[in-house]
């Protein structure tokens, strides 16, 4: 009876906190306005934004042949939907500018014996020149030209080739955008639940309303949860309206179990809100918790396999990226949204999160007592 | 008289912002530091270039064709193929993430193959698609040779008659190295980094503890405020410049085919409109809550994701184009790219130098007018 009372009693305390926590959140419209707002903008932009796929490709035409292979297979390439021919070069020269100004992507050239070599049966070449200023691109753009070579001279009864039977599980049309968006879901909400964590407590230090807090008879771990709860609520708010506009609005399938994928975004937002506790409680003032902070966010967002897979790091890298949650955490809603992984598949995602959240909680409580400015 | 007044208050207030700075240590240590740290861990860690792919190859023909058509995925460095006997046990591997992709070559390949219609199976786990789409490039890369050097074995000559072959030169970047491209970019994010969050607290500071009121009653005159709060950041600001191109140049190799000292007026040109960004944040929002985290939101995310530092800018909507050429990150992304890879290619560097210039009169033009002196 009594440690249930005290279990109640404990319980009132720690609502009473995150009230006070949530009223200072909520009652500045600004504050409002930015709990919704990015999520919602981040995600619609970047969801068009943040694509890999080749979908218009500018290109030049230095066509000195005009013959017929040469007009058929820029026929190809004006097919594809993909290839639009932004000018028709009459002299070498011109091909520098094209590229230089990045007016076109590549540019095509087809020497003048093209045709007779061609049909002498000699090797005939085809000249591809590309823009290297971005390499993904300029690598993609050269697979897809090499890709209609191939098809069109397999169409001319060329050299019988393997053919090979492409599918893709997961993400039949090999879609960039199905990749990146799950691990917005992650990745948006983790920014804004990491500064708000660490301004938190860094703020009452400024204010000088932290050792109010201290003196009164919360203990450190009522504080903890009192501080953690808020964000964390706010970061399972913003990360459901990015779910829902993947879910709705770019209607990407999502196959796994709703309930894993929320037992996924705790775990990492807990974890997320304990690095930024802990961020909080070294911080003097706010300057330098936004400090520590923003010297954080890079990293873990650009070492997380979000933009770049993980597995292309070098091997210390790939170490350190175990104390990154941003890496389980969007492993683990994209295996499970995209693959329908279920627990023992993301299970091994879990440990380092909850071994980074086990570090980083009790260390933000211990340090709330133990740094006094 | 007038103008020496300027001159007299504007040195007093530099010195004073310059030794706040120099007070807190743990600012100018980020401040210095943090853009070293982060261009070393990207330049090494950030990559598109696929190598040891994990491929498991199923090869249920055991003929000597079959294994003449797949012989070539040993030699690749960029591929790592495991052999397993069964689907089975190559699909469970996908399934665990254990494996990338699987190719199959099907019991009946060579009498197939015989008849001109060889067929492999490549099953490909497509969550990174990026990944995806490279090693099937790589495997048809690799499984198109031996079948043609087999044509020739077999003396049936006709096989390479009447084909077109590429002759491929990537300009800039002939070995298609992703380091070239990301670490130019990595400047501009450094930059940004450090003008949103160095400066974007300051007056939100001086607003909520209320000394900004009482510089109300000097002389003291919101141009003058604005230019002694940037001048120490761009001291900061360009030890950090320099530190970032010695590393890209020596330890990352990236080629600078344009002339330096472009690259670094340039640079100067858009860290001014990075702190004055930053400032003008600091100023509109009045609350240093509010005014980090939209350094972060409107600077800093947008200049990851929609500046083309990864993603070209190309292959997006229209929509987004429009909203990606107003930041100021996507101009000094595409002179960077250009004067790191290309060379000084006057009209763009121009153009994109002139916006900058407009950009950051405008920001240092609009914190002023933040700044006035009214009371609410």
């Amino acid at each position: 009876m009594k440690t249930m009372r005290n279990f109640l009693d404990s319980l009132m305390k720690i609502m009473a906190l995150v009230r006070k926590e949530l009223l200072t959140i909520l009652k500045d419209p600004s504050g409002r306005a930015l709990l919704i707002g990015p999520a919602l903008i981040q995600a619609l932009l970047y969801g068009y934004g943040a694509t890999y796929d080749l979908t218009n490709v500018p290109y030049a035409v230095h066509d000195q042949s005009r013959g017929a292979a040469s007009t058929e297979l820029l026929a190809r390439l004006d097919g594809t939907g993909v290839f639009h021919r932004v000018a028709t070069l009459t002299s070498s020269d011109q091909i520098a500018g094209m590229i230089d100004s990045g007016d076109a992507l590549l540019v095509i050239g087809i020497p003048s014996d093209f045709e007779t070599l061609r049909v002498s049966g000699q090797q005939a070449p085809l000249q591809v020149i590309l823009d290297g200023r971005n390499s993904s691109t300029a690598g993609l753009a050269s697979a897809y030209v090499s890709s209609i070579v191939a098809a069109y001279n397999q169409s001319l009864g060329g050299a019988p080739s393997v053919t090979i039977v492409r599918r893709a599980w997961f993400n039949a049309n090999l879609e960039s955008r199905w990749n990146i968006m799950p691990g917005l879901i992650a990745a948006l909400s983790m920014l804004q639940t990491l500064m708000l964590a660490a301004l938190s407590v860094a703020r009452e230090r400024e204010q000088g309303t932290f050792d109010q807090l201290l003196v009164t008879p919360l203990t450190p771990l009522q504080i903890l949860i009192g501080k953690a709860l808020p964000s964390i609520l706010v970061g399972l708010i913003q990360s459901t309206i990015i779910f829902l506009i993947i879910l709705f609005w770019f209607q990407i399938p999502m196959n796994g179990s709703v309930w894993l994928l929320y037992l996924g975004l705790l775990t990492f937002t807990v974890t997320s809100v304990g690095i930024g506790l802990s961020i909080s409680a070294v911080a003097l003032n706010m300057q330098q918790a936004m400090l520590y902070t923003f010297m954080l966010i890079m990293p873990l967002i650009l070492l997380s396999g979000l933009l770049t897979p993980v597995r292309n790091m070098p091997e210390i890298l790939q170490v350190a990226t175990y104390a990154n949650p941003l890496r389980f955490g969007i492993d683990t809603v994209r295996r499970v949204y995209l693959e329908g992984a279920g627990f023992s598949d993301v299970a091994y995602n879990f440990i380092p999160l909850v071994i980074v959240g086990a570090i980083t909680l009790p260390l933000a409580a211990w340090l709330f007592r133990n740094r006094l400015a | 008289m007038n103008a020496s007044g300027f001159t007299t208050r504007l040195v007093a207030l530099t010195r004073k912002e310059t030794r706040q700075m120099l007070r807190d240590r743990s600012n100018l240590v980020v401040g210095l530091l943090l853009p070293v740290a982060l261009i070393l861990l990207f330049g090494y860690g950030l990559s598109f270039d696929v190598k040891n792919a994990r491929l498991t190859v199923v090869l249920e023909d055991s003929s000597p064709t079959a294994r003449q058509t797949v012989v070539g995925l040993q030699g690749s460095p960029y591929l790592a193929p495991v052999w397993v006997r069964t689907m089975d046990e190559a699909e469970r591997l996908i399934r665990a993430g254990k494996t990338d992709a699987i190719l199959r070559v099907p019991g009946d390949f060579s009498r197939q193959l015989a008849d001109g219609n060889g067929r492999v199976q490549l099953l490909l786990n497509g969550v990174d698609s990026n990944t995806a789409s490279t090693i099937e490039g790589y495997v048809s890369g690799a499984l198109s040779t031996p079948v043609l050097q087999q044509a020739d074995r077999t003396g049936n000559k006709s096989a390479r008659a009447a084909t077109i072959v590429i002759v491929q030169r990537t300009w800039f970047n002939e070995a298609g190295e992703s380091t070239w491209y990301l670490v130019p970019g990595l400047i501009v994010l450094v930059m940004t980094l450090i003008g949103a969050f160095l400066t974007s607290m300051l007056i939100a500071r001086e607003w909520e503890r209320g000394t900004l009121e009482s510089l109300f009653v000097t002389p003291v005159r919101p141009l003058e405020l604005v230019l002694a709060k940037l001048a120490p950041y761009v001291v900061i600001g360009a030890i950090d410049l320099i530190m970032c191109l010695l590393a890209a140049k020596y330890l990352f190799q990236v080629p600078m085919r344009g002339s330096l000292m472009l690259i670094i007026g340039s640079s100067l040109l858009y860290l001014m409109v990075s702190l004055a960004l930053g400032l003008f944040i600091s100023g509109a929002m009045r609350n240093q809550f509010a005014a980090s985290q939209m350094a972060l939101l409107a600077s800093f995310m947008p200049a990851m994701m929609l500046s083309g530092f990864i993603f070209d800018l190309r292959n997006v909507p229209v929509v987004i184009q429009v909203v990606s050429q107003a930041l100021p990150a996507t101009h000094y992304m595409s002179i960077i790219k250009t004067l790191f890879m290309a060379g000084d290619i006057w009209p763009d560097i121009l153009r994109s130098c002139g916006i900058l210039t407009l950009y950051a009169l405008m920001l240092v033009a609009a914190t002023r007018r933040k700044l006035g002196k009214t009371l609410e």
